[in-house]
């Protein structure tokens, strides 16, 4: 017999790790080719919050594609992180317009209520926070990010209640998880 | 035909078909642009832009080596701007590279120094944050990403060439840099040791794993045995490293200057190929005489072993147990002879002299201790021997020949010729030949398996039976045989499998070609290889069985072929390996 696989992997790997399979079954437009790399690897960033080594080996079985290959495109690409990232993902933005604005105000104070530094996550894995550049609405800035949602003319004094929801959010859909109907079963939807 | 187009370039007319880029258009008449990631050989991705050139009516400099030639187009290659868009190129590659080029393995052979030299900059311009990585070492390869301009010819010619991948471009900007995946130690990688990257390197990024300090401090110990063994293929190479021409055989030379650097005993693995071609003979006729497992695959080659066992380990029964003339050599020194001479073997060590980096990870593999020690002690490519001659200040150049020692001193043609794409396979049938139909060879000279085909193929008729045999060479090459084989489009016997373009000729540990020839540069290899095939020629003797001292090793002490003591001192089993690797897929053959 021969493992495919370098290290035992958890039985919630595992499942996940199927949902990839499906995932590489199902999608439509680029099935067998190498273009499905970029696909897949989105997908398992927001299935697993980062891309581990063990979906990076499977879809390289899957997808004939060398692991130095998907490490190469993984590090390429700002999105791809290969540590656990934070539940809610802060971007910041600090192109000219949001930085005229005065996103370096943001920043402080976020900062402060966050309590870590660029790139960081905080200890319960709730929030982290990064700078980005332009998003595209200089006209509504300083403009903000947390995951899909964009937050407009930003000024610091509305960050508390901000980060706030996101806490009351995760803790309703822990709720929901625990009464069996899975939150994050459907990732990328 | 295909369309032609006209261009000019620095105000010479130049005709050349469609698609030609204008770098080849410029080589057509005798203008050579500068260039540090372009290869002949591999795909051209502009990487370094050092062969810039200005065109008419373009807004930015194009990178000619992928910019293809049109109609009407008007190509400045030296004007002042191009120039010095060039130098301002080469001066921020240097900036973010060390400079030691006193101290550098590759001081007086590297391309970027070259380069340098070539454009006159003769100043630092820029200053400015540099990359630090820490070395990373296996047995037969150490990379030094310092080093590294990331111009990516390695990456090319391990997916392209050697379909292993073990490298590829991580991360973005200034931190570009290559690495093995999810950048674990090379060792840990599917990297196999082939040592290609290492000739196409233009700097010294990835060199050979060294092994001369060890072996100096050992001939410098007087409790030691030092006894040295050297492979077919370093003897036509050797003497590039003091000014011959490729192909010219240094065999006897070379035996003076060990005795000279102190290795007490110097041996022929030449006369280990012998004997591996008795037991890996003797062991094809087995197989088809009893159904064994086909095609048997030789084994000699420890980059493609390695390949095997990550990439294709369903093939692992099909290697010829076999082990690889240098090992059987290892596992004799300690044993027979030792006993022989009355020696400890725990007061032995033993060198190799190979032209291959791949060899110094099979001397270190758990399974060749046959002896009860490590087989083999330390392996030095055909480089690392030039560089230590040199260190001995032996003037190579005026030695004269002396006879190797014995009784593992003599060997056939049909030894010598395992330096080729082709070789162990032709001197394999030479043997089997004759012992299966008890008859002389009507011609010696298998010339269907000789040359430099990645793929070649071949049938034999043995006595009545039709032998389908293959040699292959690349990895790439080998990975698209066996899909085929998978698909039942190829079938065979036999075939012989190299890990390197043309056999040992192009190993990973042969000396580099000079800095303008390239790595890979077929003609070269040519006469590499026509130095061999010369030498078996002139042989006396040129089939492995009519080897006297193959004959008396069988009779005093391992007995008859695939004997017990064979069993347990020449042959092994390997086993699949982890991580699995995803082999390239080629269309055409990779030939060089």
């Amino acid at each position: 017999m021969i493992p495919a696989k370098t290290k035992p992997i958890s039985k919630e790997t595992q499942s996940k790790l199927k949902k990839v399979g499906e995932y590489l079954e199902t999608s439509p437009r680029l099935k067998d080719q190498q273009g499905q790399l970029m696909g897949a690897l989105h997908y398992v960033q927001t299935l697993f919050g980062y891309l581990p080594q063990e979906a990076m080996e499977y879809i390289s079985e899957k997808l004939s594609i060398p692991t130095a290959h998907i490490y190469g495109m993984a590090t390429f690409y700002n999105y791809f992180s290969l540590q656990p990232k934070a539940k809610y993902q802060i971007y910041l933005c600090k192109g000219t317009a949001c930085y005229v604005a005065g996103g370096a105000r943001i920043q402080e104070r976020l900062k402060e209520e966050l309590k870590i530094g660029l790139g960081e996550t905080t200890p319960d894995g709730m929030f982290g926070w990064n700078i980005t550049r332009c998003l595209g609405c200089c006209g509504l800035s300083p403009v903000m990010q947390v995951n899909e949602d964009i937050y407009v003319r930003m000024v610091p004094e509305k960050i508390p209640a901000i980060l706030e929801k996101y806490r009351r959010q995760d803790k309703k859909a822990a709720k929901v998880k625990e009464a069996g109907i899975g939150a994050f079963d459907h990732p990328g939807k | 035909m295909t369309k032609q187009i006209t261009l000019t370039i620095d105000g010479q007319k130049v005709t050349v078909p469609a698609g030609t880029t204008i770098m080849q258009a410029a080589d057509n008449i005798g203008l050579h642009i500068p260039r540090l990631c372009f290869h002949q050989k591999l795909s051209s991705i502009g990487a370094c832009r050092v062969c810039v050139v200005e065109v008419a009516g373009m807004k930015n400099f194009a990178p000619s080596c992928c910019t293809a030639a049109t109609d009407g187009m008007v190509v400045k290659t030296n004007s002042q701007a191009v120039r010095k868009a060039r130098r301002d190129i080469v001066e921020l590659i240097l900036d973010n590279h060390p400079r030691d080029c006193q101290i550098c393995e590759r001081n007086n052979n590297c391309d970027l120094q070259e380069l340098a030299n070539t454009l006159g900059i003769r100043e630092f311009t820029y200053e400015g944050e540099r990359k630090r990585y820490a070395v990373d070492q296996s047995a037969g390869i150490t990379r030094d990403p310092e080093k590294c301009i990331t111009c990516g010819k390695c990456v090319r010619v391990c997916s392209e060439i050697q379909g292993v991948n073990a490298l590829s471009y991580a991360y973005r900007g200034f931190r570009t840099t290559v690495l093995p995946a999810f950048n674990m130690p090379i060792k840990d990688s599917v990297c196999i040791n082939c040592g290609q990257c290492t000739l196409f390197c233009p700097t010294a990024a990835i060199t050979e794993t060294d092994a001369t300090a060890d072996v100096w401090r050992n001939l410098n110990d007087p409790a030691k045995t030092v006894i040295v063994q050297i492979a077919p293929a370093v003897r036509v190479a050797l003497g590039e490293g003091f000014g011959f021409e490729p192909g010219v055989d240094k065999t006897y030379e070379a035996v003076t200057a060990l005795r000279l650097m102190g290795f007490k005993v110097v041996f022929d693995t030449q006369f280990s190929a012998d004997l591996t071609i008795m037991e890996e003979g003797h062991e094809l006729i087995h197989r088809l005489k009893n159904n064994g497992k086909l095609p048997m695959i030789t084994s000699c080659s420890p980059g493609w072993i390695k390949f095997c066992e990550h990439f294709h380990p369903e093939f692992l029964g099909n290697l010829s147990t076999c082990k690889s003339p240098q090992q059987m050599m290892g596992a004799l020194i300690k044993t027979y002879y030792a006993r022989k001479m009355k020696i400890d073997p725990a007061n032995i060590y033993s060198v190799s002299i190979m032209p291959c980096t791949a060899k110094k990870f099979e001397a270190s593999r758990p399974e060749m201790n046959a002896s009860g020690y490590q087989d083999v002690d330390a392996v030095l490519t055909t480089r690392e021997l030039i560089k230590m001659i040199k260190q001995a200040g032996i003037k190579f150049n005026e030695l004269k020949g002396s006879e190797f020692d014995n009784p593992m001193g003599e060997s056939t043609g049909a030894a010598t010729i395992f330096g080729v794409s082709g070789g162990v396979m032709e001197a394999a049938l030479r043997t089997a030949y004759e012992v299966i139909t008890g008859q002389a060879l009507p011609s010696i000279d298998f010339k269907a398996v000789r040359g430099f085909d990645g793929i070649k193929e071949a049938s034999v008729d043995i006595a009545g039976t039709v032998i389908k045999v293959a040699v292959i060479y690349g990895m790439a090459n080998v990975h698209k045989v066996f899909t085929e084989m998978e698909q039942g489009k190829r079938s065979y016997h036999f075939i012989e499998v190299m890990t390197c373009p043309g056999g040992c000729m192009g190993g990973g540990g042969q000396p580099y070609l000079p800095n303008q020839a390239e790595a890979l540069d077929k003609a070269w290899y040519e006469k590499r290889a026509q130095g061999l095939y010369k030498i078996d020629e002139l042989k006396k003797i040129r089939k492995s069985h009519e080897n006297p001292q193959i004959k008396q090793i069988y009779q005093e002490f391992l007995k008859q072929p695939l004997g017990e003591v064979s069993h347990h001192l020449l042959h092994t089993h390997y086993h699949y390996r982890l991580p699995k690797g995803i082999a390239s897929k080629v269309k055409d053959t990779v030939s060089i």
